[in-house]
């Protein structure tokens, strides 16, 4: 990902000015720390996808999209269903996005979406099976097209709402019958991440772009209503007692979010 | 990682597991220290059935040369799975998505470590080749990575280990094997400095409640601290040999 060039000169900066912030308890857009931005979540956008949504944190806006085609299924799981999760950061969607190919922040991003939605068991994917070498394969493509920051969570967001509205298939004869249906694909468990950051001895959650910029640490924690689904560090170090924390904020955040999700 | 939708496995029997190991037993671990003459710091890592080779080159003129920091030295790693490091089909050449982002969460251990202020322009990388894989390679890699850098000569404000805690057969078992990790209920890799117990690596896959996971983050320090213990060893044993004295596969 290329760097902007505002971003390094700033950098020093900006942390010091934010630092000044914090120190008074508040932060540059007024949330308090533990304050997610406006959440909104719009399903059924994309009317050539069995499910689709747009989540908006705040500025930032992610589009999921859900597929289904028939495929092979693995080796090793000859009988289940096969869950690809991908990431997309537009270049549309930042100055400091461009095409070629996937970042590592990219691709991280994309799989810790797919450890969460595959950890919480929340689609029964042995349901997938059709008939001997042939198995349903689940596509959960996810567009970042605004970048205001934190779009993990609105990625996984976006994800979990797009499952939420997605249908099953009508399947004859080996094939899907495209614009038919079955039912709805009714995901158990909803998976949500929390992201927070380090700037200074505060944690924030639900980091701006401008926090982005200045963080010291990363950390993003999946959730269902009564486990941890899935962490990932990103920079930066972290104590145990700062990661007893953050797992009561992402309890108590991912509940709000489900609450938006389910609509 | 883990799936816990795997097929059914028997992890734990006995109140054994699979290698006979207890709960919180390491695997066999074994450090290597210089092993390749060429690079400015090198490692060899045994644990388990991982076989991790390390090497470090750097500080050195950072290239493309547009990428470079006046400020600081730019850490990149690169871990790489070799395609025959696995006991079934001949694996893919080259970096995976899965490769890919390993070593970017490895590249971030070692950022908050090195004191990368000193070497202004240049990069520091770190090179991790897994030639054969069992379960915890990640780790195994940090574990190597870390006395590798320390044989270049590159300052560290600290040392760093790495092991698995996961779940497996409803028990929380330390160190993950193969089996473990891909029939096991929950994988979670952690990386703890040395000195100040801090989490440099966390990553988490499965179903677990904060319970469990803080209980976990104990055994790993644990595991953690044995392993510093085989890594102390490993340099102490380099220096102590001389030059000239080459190390045996």
């Amino acid at each position: 990902m290329g760097e902007e060039v505002k971003d390094v000169i700033m950098a020093s900066i900006r942390r010091d000015i934010m630092g000044n912030t914090l120190s008074k308890g508040i932060r540059f857009d007024g949330r308090k720390f533990d304050e997610y931005r406006p959440i909104e979540i719009q399903k059924g956008v994309i009317k050539t996808a069995e499910g689709s949504a747009v989540a908006r944190i705040g500025n930032t806006q992610v589009l999921a999209c859900v597929k289904f085609d028939v495929v092979k299924p693995f080796s090793d799981r000859p009988t289940e269903g096969v869950l690809v999760t991908n990431g997309e950061l537009l270049p549309t969607a930042s100055p400091g996005f461009e095409p070629g190919p996937p970042s590592a922040e990219c691709i991280e991003m994309a799989r810790v979406v797919d450890r969460a939605i595959r950890s919480a068991e929340c689609i029964d994917l042995s349901s997938f099976f059709i008939e001997a070498d042939k198995v349903l394969g689940i596509y959960i493509d996810i567009y970042v097209m605004d970048h205001a920051g934190n779009y993990t969570d609105a990625a996984t967001a976006a994800a979990t709402a797009a499952l939420t509205d997605a249908k099953f298939p009508k399947i004859d004869k080996g094939v899907i019958v495209r614009g038919e249906y079955t039912g709805m694909l009714n995901p158990t468990k909803l998976p949500v991440t929390t992201t927070m950051v380090k700037v200074g001895q505060n944690w924030l959650v639900d980091p701006s772009r401008d926090e982005e910029r200045v963080l010291e640490t990363v950390l993003t924690i999946g959730t269902t209503e009564q486990h941890v689904c899935a962490m990932q560090k990103g920079r930066g170090a972290l104590s145990k007692q700062e990661l007893s924390d953050a797992m009561d904020i992402a309890f108590k955040r991912g509940d709000d979010i489900r609450k938006i999700i389910r609509g | 990682m883990a799936d816990s939708k795997g097929t059914k496995m028997q992890l734990i029997i006995d109140g054994k597991r699979t290698d006979g190991r207890g709960a919180e037993d390491l695997r066999d671990l074994r450090v290597e220290v210089g092993v390749i003459a060429e690079a400015d710091g090198s490692s060899y890592v045994e644990w388990g059935g991982n076989k991790i080779l390390c090497g470090i080159y750097g500080p050195r003129e950072c290239i493309p040369r547009h990428d470079s920091s006046p400020y600081h030295a730019l850490v990149k790693c690169r871990y790489m799975m070799s395609p025959f490091a696995s006991l079934e089909e001949h694996g893919r050449m080259g970096p995976s998505r899965r490769s890919t982002e390993l070593s970017k969460v490895i590249r971030e251990v070692f950022e908050n470590l090195i004191i990368a202020e000193k070497f202004p322009n240049t990069q520091i990388n770190i090179y991790l080749d897994v030639l054969q894989a069992n379960g915890g390679t990640r780790t195994a890699s940090i574990t190597a990575a870390a006395v590798a850098l320390v044989n270049a000569g590159i300052p560290m404000k600290d040392m760093v280990s790495a092991v698995a805690v996961g779940k497996a057969g409803d028990v929380l078992v330390l160190d993950l094997n193969k089996s473990e990790d891909n029939f096991g209920q929950s994988d979670m890799p952690i990386a703890v400095s040395h000195r100040d117990k801090k989490l440099l690596l966390l990553q988490m896959d499965g179903l677990l409640t904060k319970e469990e996971i803080m209980e976990m983050v104990d055994m790993a320090e644990r595991g953690c601290d044995k392993a510093h213990v085989v890594q102390a060893d490993a340099l102490k044993r380099f220096y102590e040999r001389g030059e000239g004295e080459s190390f045996k596969w």
